[in-house]
């Protein structure tokens, strides 16, 4: 079994509260949904206030909030999923190096490397546990969280803080928005349904989670499974998957009662999630999450946090809400994302 | 009784051979790949010496069977000339029995095409297919659609252990019974990016690498990717393929102590190895061979040695560091010394410790400086430690008992191979 005894969330939405669950929506109109940043000065030092990198401060902000939350001092394993790592630093360097090669600032080195986060929240807590970073787009928190579900089995481990984390910069979007990414127009978030043209609209978040072998009094959920995608051949394949996962965890199609899905107002990929609900699930209440959090490779942190409120809290906040049917009960909610049809992954989250 | 994982195809690629052969070949005469650049744009040139595969883009799309096109990043074709040489000596084919993963490491990804470009992604359309190839994802993916790999693929960045934790999470997925047989490894190509990034820390040694030197100046950077095929004993029952040898233990620890620096007392380095050690249920005089991290700087050959030193006391087995002769490959190096203490075991030999002369005054440790043949090898220790105090230490065993499928009628290991 393996529990979330706790979070830690930093993301668009006010999410660091965790006596709070989405009572106050924050409405993005910019470029980018950007954080909404705690007083990072209030967790870190003044010298890592002023050092270290935005995501870094993130990242360790986030490990500690999700600490306190479950009530354990010093977890057995870290691990943290982060698709594009130290954006900022990455950009520092490259935009000094065209000009200099002798006197490079080693700081933004430093900390652009993939590791750096999960490096630093190991030295604030001196964990010196198994440690490990995965890089994969879409797959890097699926991929951290898989390794968390082995230790568990292999009882190397009792309790892995396991996090989700990237961050976007106004550089990356501009550079990255040639490749078709994003939307070329600023949208209001809450209105990204209604926004059906090519792109999403970007985001970022920092999510760290406890996962442990036995359950504590403020236990969230469980997470039942995980499961990675890659190129699908047809959507025959996904289905047979789906149904495959599910059984191997004990479940059925019709034991699932809320599915969570990645739909971010992108019309060239949106249809993939219509797909998958209405032929797969057909009838059943489908949320979403990424018009409060925006799109990035480890925007399902984001949806994990929110499913294992809804599971605990037994509540299905409207915002959510995709389409109008609602849960006769909330016992098993299936997490579905998709990058361009390439990287599709599930994780299975039961109360 | 755990599942047991054996090793049945090795590929690598780096600046002492373009193949295993050549890498063979290259240790057997003591050959090292250190020079100055040919092909990286640097103005470093002329004081930096690293471990550069010597073979221009246009050669690295041949030697991977590719047409020259755009989207390929140096990284991703190293990256697929191991990986093809890894499986083609299994001769791998897809099998809808056999669940198939490809786990591969990597840290500066594509970033060899995108500092080039860099401007170009502000100003024009020209170099949009290089956006693709930035992160790290993208040499994996392109090696996975090239053998059809399908049933699991992930990406680990931890610096330069990386592809040492590639090997140890497919040793765990096939030791799970998740997967039955994985292709681990990593690659990582010379880039100004972290060339100056390393220059910036003061860490590059200017003449040839001298790990446990007393002379030691720091680290040559190296470049190259190096793969291995991990299979189950069902997996080997249906594939057929040949054990080269067995991993028997694993162990990844953090030093928790900075970000760029070793703890004096090597907390990390003692850890990831007495974790391997455990696993592996051998004593400590059952490890013949230590293939050292020795990257050469001050900072590690210290804190690697004393952990060495605190973990087998006075009867320290053979200890080398083989980055004098490829390079500090850093996210490939895990998998690239895995490959080389493989060779010690098949070979039965233990690779010299180059440029080593004056013994360190903090420690008793004394490298092995030259080629010693004709060993009894049986267990080797590999050690990668990465910046963050990433530290991994994986166990490689000559197989003991001749119930296997391919062992040992098929076995190339002898005293003498």
């Amino acid at each position: 079994m393996a529990f979330i005894n706790g979070i830690g969330l930093i993301s668009p939405q006010n999410t660091i509260d965790p006596e709070v669950f989405l009572q106050s929506i924050v409405e993005h109109k910019a470029e980018y949904m950007k954080s909404v940043d705690p007083v990072y000065k209030e967790f870190l030092d003044p010298l890592q206030t002023r050092r270290l990198s935005r995501i870094i401060k993130m990242g360790i902000t986030s490990a500690r909030l999700c600490l306190r939350n479950a009530g354990c001092e010093m977890p057995d394993s870290i691990i943290t999923g982060t698709g594009l790592g130290s954006v900022e630093d990455t950009e520092k360097i490259l935009a000094e190096l065209p000009k200099e090669e002798k006197f490079l600032n080693p700081t933004p080195f430093i900390q652009s490397t993939y590791n750096t986060i999960s490096s630093q929240i190991a030295i604030y807590l001196r964990c010196h546990g198994y440690n490990s970073t995965y890089v994969h787009r879409t797959f890097s928190f699926e991929s951290g969280l898989l390794d968390a579900l082995l230790q568990l089995e292999e009882k190397s481990a009792e309790n892995i803080l396991v996090g989700g984390i990237d961050e976007m910069s106004l550089n990356h979007l501009m550079v990255t928005r040639r490749s078709g990414l994003w939307k070329t127009e600023i949208i209001n978030n809450l209105e990204l349904r209604k926004s059906m043209s090519p792109g999403a609209v970007a985001g970022e978040g920092s999510g760290y989670f406890m996962i442990s072998a036995s359950p504590v009094p403020g236990t969230y959920a469980r997470i039942t499974g995980v499961e990675t995608i890659y190129k699908p051949s047809d959507f025959a394949f996904i289905k047979e998957k789906t149904i495959g996962f599910l059984q191997s965890n004990g479940l059925n199609l019709s034991d699932i009662d809320l599915i969570m899905v990645g739909v971010n107002g992108d019309d060239r990929w949106d249809g993939i999630y219509d797909a998958f609900t209405s032929n797969i699930f057909p009838g059943r209440p489908v949320s979403w999450f990424k018009h409060l959090c925006g799109e990035y490779h480890t925007a399902t942190s984001f949806a994990l946090w929110a499913t294992a409120n809804i599971l605990k809290r037994q509540m299905y906040p409207p915002v959510m809400q995709l389409n109008d049917l609602q849960p006769l009960k909330i016992e098993n909610i299936l997490i579905y994302n998709q990058f361009r049809n390439i990287n599709h992954s599930m994780i299975l989250v039961s109360r | 009784m755990p599942r047991r994982i054996y090793i049945t195809g090795l590929g690598i690629i780096s600046s002492i051979g373009k193949n295993l052969q050549e890498t063979f070949s290259s240790l057997m005469q003591g050959n090292s790949g250190i020079r100055h650049p040919e092909h990286l744009g640097t103005t470093l040139r002329s004081e930096i010496l690293v471990g550069e595969v010597n073979a221009s883009l246009e050669e690295l799309f041949a030697l991977a069977g590719l047409p020259v096109q755009e989207g390929f990043s140096r990284n991703a074709l190293l990256g697929i000339i191991a990986a093809k040489e890894a499986t083609s000596s299994t001769s791998f084919k897809i099998d809808p029995a056999l669940r198939t993963g490809l786990i591969s490491a990597t840290t500066v990804g594509g970033m060899d095409r995108c500092e080039l470009y860099y401007n170009d992604f502000f100003t024009n359309d020209s170099k949009n297919i290089y956006l693709e190839v930035y992160d790290c994802a993208d040499s994996t993916e392109k090696i996975a659609n090239l053998l059809g790999i399908r049933n699991f693929i992930t990406t680990i960045s931890t610096a330069c252990s990386s592809s040492a934790n590639a090997i140890l999470l497919g040793a765990r997925l096939i030791r799970s019974g998740r997967l039955d047989r994985v292709l681990a490894g990593g690659c990582e190509s010379l880039t100004r990016f972290h060339l100056n990034g390393f220059n910036s820390l003061k860490i590059l040694d200017k003449e040839p690498c001298k790990p446990f030197d007393d002379r030691r100046n720091g680290i040559n950077l190296g470049e190259g990717g190096a793969y291995i095929m991990l299979e189950s004993e069902e997996s080997i029952l249906r594939t057929d393929n040949r054990i080269l040898c067995e991993i028997i233990g694993w162990g990844n620890a953090c030093e928790a102590y900075h970000q760029t620096a070793s703890s004096p007392d090597g907390t990390g380095a003692y850890l990831a190895m007495k974790k391997a050690l455990e696993m592996s249920g051998l004593k400590t005089e059952e490890i013949n061979y230590i293939n050292a991290h020795g990257t050469g700087t001050d900072n590690n050959d210290l804190s690697e040695g004393r952990a060495i030193e605190q973990l087998f006391g006075s009867k320290i087995p053979p200890v080398s560091s083989t980055k004098p002769f490829t390079g500090h490959t850093t996210s490939a190096a895990g998998a690239t010394e895995a490959i080389i203490s493989i060779l010690a075991l098949m070979h039965q030999v233990i690779w010299p410790n180059l440029n080593f002369r004056v013994p360190m005054k903090e420690l008793s440790l004394i490298p092995v400086d030259r080629l010693l043949t004709g060993q009894l090898i049986r267990n080797v220790l590999s050690n990668s430690f990465g910046f963050g105090g990433n530290d991994t230490s994986l166990i490689f065993a000559k197989p003991m008992d001749g119930n296997l499928p391919g062992y040992p009628q098929t076995n190339p290991i002898q005293k003498n191979g």
